[in-house]
């Protein structure tokens, strides 16, 4: 069951001129949140912007006994909402309902996992490579962005040991160029009889080619999308991704409540 | 405090319902809401077939309100019946069945096969979805058809009908005339205003269907216009909505003469909304002194008056 939270702002770190951390006090979403979920904001009151909007869930925030107090959101300003959120103050309340959604399954050593993030869909995979750190799972992170400013919490992944593959647009960080071309790279090295699960978010374009990449490979690859969400809880029919079902037919699949991770061998990607 | 409404045949424990699309099967909202406590839930719209609807994006957010063209995908009555149906009836909801048909024939047909379902409560027919090219509008917009629909329906059932009308008409009064006289128990109105939505950096609409149903806040007067002209036009029972976000907007309903409102836009703003909107309406009731809220229904008092500006 969902929670709904007046979550008080604990604190707003900007990391660019477009993206920043929202620290949120919500103990009791963070306690039942699982990798790969997310979460209904309101930014702002009234009816202007009107709608909720999804964000995964970026961090667990705990105290110093490690119990949850809070979540973050990583928030990168394209719109109202994204832009009130930039905006908000420490003492601001937000509604955040949620944790919504089906997560990620996490994968047990000794097989591996390769995260594929592009830009702001790097927000899934803190909570994910908590995970399979606690299971020992030996991870890595396919990382890429327009530039270097725009790699955020390098240092996170590389505290709890993920090995990181960096790429930029403008070749000012890493590889230049697009994030799947070293999945492919590293794929194709792969020992076919080495098992990996790869976990993607990003952009449409990026999620349509490492999906098929990795099915090029025959690698089981987890995909979370991301699509214009009404109330992210089956609601409103708006959210939907088309998937491949048995027989060879095409469906219309809710993503707030079949998703947002989804076996990204059955999505249709146009 | 009484907060129970009738709509003809229909028993409500209290005025307030979930609005048509917004909603899902109802059963989507079981964790979340307590569906006894509705006085009613009408489900997402029906045809007689599984239909996969328009591809995304299906919504765009507007000034105080959204576009969206769904296209009714749903699972198609039968499935409806067997998956939807008997969970909706343990949780002992009230279920109005919204049914939508590209031919009259669809609609009596989908009307038998629910007369005989146990746990539906009355059909609400959808000829008002402005987001499909063939069938439900067509219906809706021309006075033959709406009768023609409606007394083919009040043939086959005895469940209490409840078109759904289209604002998209130059007069809705007479297309609740029109329903009236075919047989209808109550009318529901309104449905979603037809509008668009252009992004200008790059010339295309912002939803796949190019057009969609404008729904919420923004919407709100209009429709409650539309209750107020229907309400003098016919005696039958309306079911108001358009852009109802808390208690004083559904009361607003009532007063210009809805029996019952429904609520769609703002469960999705906050699924929590329903409670709030019950303790509302008692807060009112209490103000004011009334014990029935059903008497509060038409009762407008047309000599103009507004406190927001004028404090004495
Ligand atoms: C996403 C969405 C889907 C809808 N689907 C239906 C539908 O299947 N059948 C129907 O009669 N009305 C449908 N409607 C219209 C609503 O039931 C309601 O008439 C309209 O949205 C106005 O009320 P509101 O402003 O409270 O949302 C839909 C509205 C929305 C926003």
């Amino acid at each position: 069951m969902p929670i709904d939270a007046a979550a008080e702002v604990i604190a707003n770190h900007p990391l660019s001129t477009d993206y920043n951390v929202l620290a949120l006090a919500a103990p009791a979403i963070a306690a039942a949140a699982a990798p790969g979920q997310f979460v209904m904001v309101k930014a702002g009151a009234g009816h202007d912007p009107l709608l909720r909007r999804p964000f995964s869930v970026f961090e667990v925030l705990r105290d110093e006994r490690g119990a949850p107090t809070g979540i973050s959101l990583l928030n990168k300003r394209i719109g109202v909402s994204t832009d009130l959120i930039y905006k908000a103050q420490p003492g601001e309340r937000i509604a955040c309902l949620g944790p919504l959604g089906r997560p990620f399954t996490v994968v047990d050593s000794p097989t591996e996992a390769w995260m594929v993030a592009g830009g702001v869909g790097l927000a899934p995979f803190a909570t994910l490579a908590e995970a399979l750190r606690a299971r020992g799972v030996r991870s890595t992170l396919f990382y890429g962005a327009r530039r270097a400013q725009e790699l955020f919490h390098l240092d996170f992944f590389r505290g709890l040991g993920v090995e990181l593959v960096l790429t930029t647009e403008d070749g000012s960080l890493g590889e230049r160029g697009r994030v799947v071309t070293p999945l492919e790279r590293r794929l194709a090295a792969q020992s076919a009889a080495a098992p990996v699960m790869i976990y993607a978010c990003g952009p449409e374009g990026m999620l349509a080619a490492a999906a098929t990449t990795a099915a090029r490979f025959d690698r089981p690859c987890q995909v979370s999308v991301e699509r214009i969400m009404g109330c992210g809880l089956g609601g409103c029919y708006s959210c939907v991704v088309r998937m491949r079902n048995g027989h060879g037919g095409l469906h219309h699949v809710r993503s707030c409540i079949a998703g947002p991770v989804l076996p990204g061998n059955q999505i249709v990607w146009d | 405090m009484d907060l129970s409404v009738r709509i003809g045949s229909l028993a409500l424990k209290n005025p307030i319902i979930a609005a048509s699309g917004c909603f899902g099967y109802g059963v989507e909202y079981a964790d979340v809401v307590d569906l006894e406590s509705l006085g009613g839930i009408a489900v997402k719209g029906l045809f007689l077939a599984e239909r996969e609807g328009h591809p995304a994006p299906r919504i765009v957010e507007t000034p105080a309100g959204m576009l969206n063209a769904i296209g009714l995908q749903g699972i198609g009555v039968r499935r409806f019946i067997h998956e939807k149906l008997p969970e909706l009836r343990a949780r002992k909801a009230i279920v109005i069945v919204n049914i939508c048909g590209t031919t009259v024939d669809e609609y009596v047909e989908l009307a038998r096969i629910l007369s005989d379902a146990e746990g539906v409560a009355a059909l609400e027919l959808n000829i008002s979805c402005p987001n499909i090219k063939e069938g439900g509008i067509t219906f809706g917009c021309s006075l033959r058809g709406t009768f023609d629909v409606v007394s083919a329906v009040r043939k086959v059932t005895g469940l209490p009908i409840l078109p759904k009308l289209t604002p998209n008409v130059t007069d809705v009064a007479s297309f609740a005339r029109a329903a009236e006289e075919a047989g209808a128990d109550a009318v529901s109105l309104v449905n979603t205003f037809l509008a668009m939505v252009i992004d200008v950096e790059t010339r295309r609409p912002k939803i796949s269907n190019v057009v969609g149903g404008l729904s919420g806040p923004a919407i709100r007067p209009i429709a409650v216009r539309m209750v107020y002209e229907c309400r003098q036009a016919v005696k039958i029972p309306i079911v108001g909505m358009g852009g109802i976000a808390n208690a004083r907007d559904a009361l607003e309903f009532m007063i210009a003469g809805a029996a019952a409102v429904q609520v769609g836009t703002a469960n999705f703003v906050d699924p929590f909304i329903w409670p709030k909107l019950f303790g509302g309406i008692r807060d009112y009731m209490q103000r004011h002194q009334i014990a029935r809220i059903a008497d509060i229904v038409g009762t407008v008092d047309t000599r103009a008056r507004d406190n927001e500006w004028i404090s004495s």
